[in-house]
Formats: C-alpha cells, structure tokens, sequence
C-alpha cells in the first residue's frame, strides 16, 4: 500500500481517538478496565520496539559484550532513570555507541 | 485584551517550557524519516496528517522494516488509544462547543497540549473561553512540530551514514519509557512486552510487536488488579 494512504488512515484513526470521547461525552463512559489497561499502552508498544532492537543483530540474539548497541543501550536506561531527560538521555546513548564502536572497531 | 484572547496567550505560555523536549524529538524524527526511505514531502506531511510523535517514530522504523500496511495502521492505532483517555478526560470541559470547535481541538489534542490544559482545566474550571487555551497550547506545539520537522529532515539529508542515526529511535523510547516505570504493574508491562517481542520476533509481518504489546498491556493490567 501507498505511504501516503497509509498517513491518511493512521492520521483518521488518530484523529478517531482523539475525538471519539469528546464527541460522545454523557453517551459513553470508558470502562474502569478500559481505562487502567490504557495507561500500559505506551510502556507496553515502546518495550516491545526495544528490546529487539537492542539484542537482535543479523537476525539472533547476541547476549555478548561484543554487542554494543545494547551495552549504549544499558548506558542510556541508566541516564534516562538517573536524569529523567529526553535529550540527555539521547545524547548519552548516541555517544556511548560511538564510543563503544571506535574502542572495539566495529 | 479580550477574555479569549488572553486565555489564548495563557495556553501558549503554558506550552513554552515542553517546546524545548518537542524541538530536537521532531528533528530527530524528520531525520530518522529520511533515513527510513520515506520522501522528503511524506515526512514532513505525516507531522500534520498523523501529528502523534511516537506514532510517527514507529511508523518510521515499521517503513524501513517494510512491514506490510496493515501492520502499520494497526500499531498506529495500539499506539495511539492512549488518546482516547485524554478526549474523555476533556470532554467535560469542552461539552457546550460547537462540532467546529470539538474537531479543530481534537486535532490539536496531543500528549504535551493535553498535559497543561488538563492542569489549567482542574484549576480554573469550565469557564466560557477556557478553549481558547488549548487552542493556544495545541497551535503552538502544532507549529512548532511542523517546524522542527523540516529542520531534521534538512539536517538529516546531511548526516554521515557511520553516524548510526537509527539508534535514536530505540534510545528515544528509553528516554519515555524508564521515567514511566514507577510501580510494579509498569515494570510488568514493560518486561513481558519486551520478552514477547523478543520471542516472537520471527513472526511474519512483524506481528510479534504487535503480539508484545498486547500481552504487556494485559500483564499491567492484571498485576495492577492484584494491588
């Protein structure tokens, strides 16, 4: 399928769920399961795109010290829960995988 | 000054401060766009068509992954519900609008313009021009996302390949996700998808990340029942 229609109905759905309650206040209430199960979608949707990411390389699980994406990745758990910054967060990482990458020359 | 435009004004002031965090995020998604494959016009166009940052981020790396359309479109969604918490929580607050109004706010209603107009909204209560502050919280990070869009994808085309630009993106969810993990229910969540992504990450058409998602949400939620 075509990426712009692809923006199109991402962007209706979003728009959707946006709208979706403000339209229908007083005619539908979220459920209260509904509601808590909506607070894990964020850390839920992102984890599952991490993990991989940082493990996976040239399809297998690499566990080893030789993987420098996740010891960068492990660096910048470490900032986000010890600074709670965005961009320092991003900052570190990057240059922690550099770092990483010119020590071991890979 | 009128009522509506100083309520404005307030809802823009509120926002200044979040725009530092929004500034480099939409540079670095226009670049990570670019470096995904998508055009230069489709970058930029998906920040006002879809207008969700993580959305867009995800849509980004599933491009590059070539996963197939409705993967896409359904991960947009699973991403996104968290919306629909944000229009219920504002729905009391906007109920008297005319349907022009409750649309062109509902465009607007993102993660950092719902944050300060749901703040302002339990202080101050339903006033007759209290709109106007989202109105002036979601305009103003609706521009500057557009804007921030171009730079990174002006930018983007000028990064060196060994620069490794893609690793933003996973190091860009760390940085939202582990401030979020403050309990047990979250950690849960966070944990099993991750296990689950890993584990069924052979899956075709990247369903596994769909598959993770979806057991997270469930695992928080049940960890969360057993308080």
């Amino acid at each position: 399928m075509n990426i712009w229609l692809i923006m199109l109905i991402g962007g209706l759905i979003t728009f959707g769920m946006r709208f979706s309650l403000i339209f229908l206040f007083g005619k539908f209430e979220i459920p209260e399961t509904m509601r808590k199960a909506l607070h894990y979608v964020p850390p839920a949707v992102l984890s599952a795109i991490i993990f991989p990411e940082l493990l996976y390389r040239s399809s297998q699980i690499d566990f080893s010290l030789g993987n420098t994406r996740l010891l960068a990745g492990v660096i910048a758990i470490l900032a986000a829960w010890f600074s709670r910054n965005t961009l320092l967060t991003i900052l570190t990482g990057m240059i922690a995988l550099l770092l990483l990458q010119a020590v071991m020359g890979t | 000054m009128s009522e509506a435009r100083k309520t404005f004004w307030d809802g823009v002031r509120a926002e200044l401060p979040l725009l530092v965090g929004v500034f480099p995020f939409g540079m670095i998604y226009g670049a990570l766009a670019l470096d995904a494959g998508l055009s230069k016009g489709a970058s930029q166009m998906m920040s006002s068509i879809v207008f969700a940052g993580s959305a867009q981020f995800v849509t980004t790396q599933l491009v590059s992954d070539a996963a197939p359309a409705l993967v896409i479109i359904m991960t947009i969604a699973v991403v996104n519900l968290r919306h629909m918490l944000y229009s219920a929580s504002l729905a009391p607050y906007l109920k008297d609008l005319s349907l022009k109004w409750k649309v062109l706010l509902s465009y607007l209603l993102t993660d950092e313009a719902y944050a300060p107009s749901a703040l302002e909204y339990e202080r101050t209560g339903v006033k007759p021009k209290s709109h106007w502050f989202l109105l002036g919280a979601g305009f103003t990070l609706w521009s500057i996302w557009q804007i921030s869009t171009a730079f990174g994808i002006f930018l983007g085309a000028a990064i060196p390949e060994n620069w490794q630009l893609d690793f933003a993106l996973p190091l860009t969810f760390i940085a939202m996700v582990v401030p979020a993990l403050k309990n047990r229910p979250m950690i849960a969540a966070a944990v099993s998808a991750g296990m689950v992504a890993l584990a069924a990450y052979g899956l075709p058409f990247k369903l596994g990340l769909i598959l993770a998602a979806m057991t997270g949400i469930v695992i928080g939620t049940v960890f969360e029942g057993k308080k």
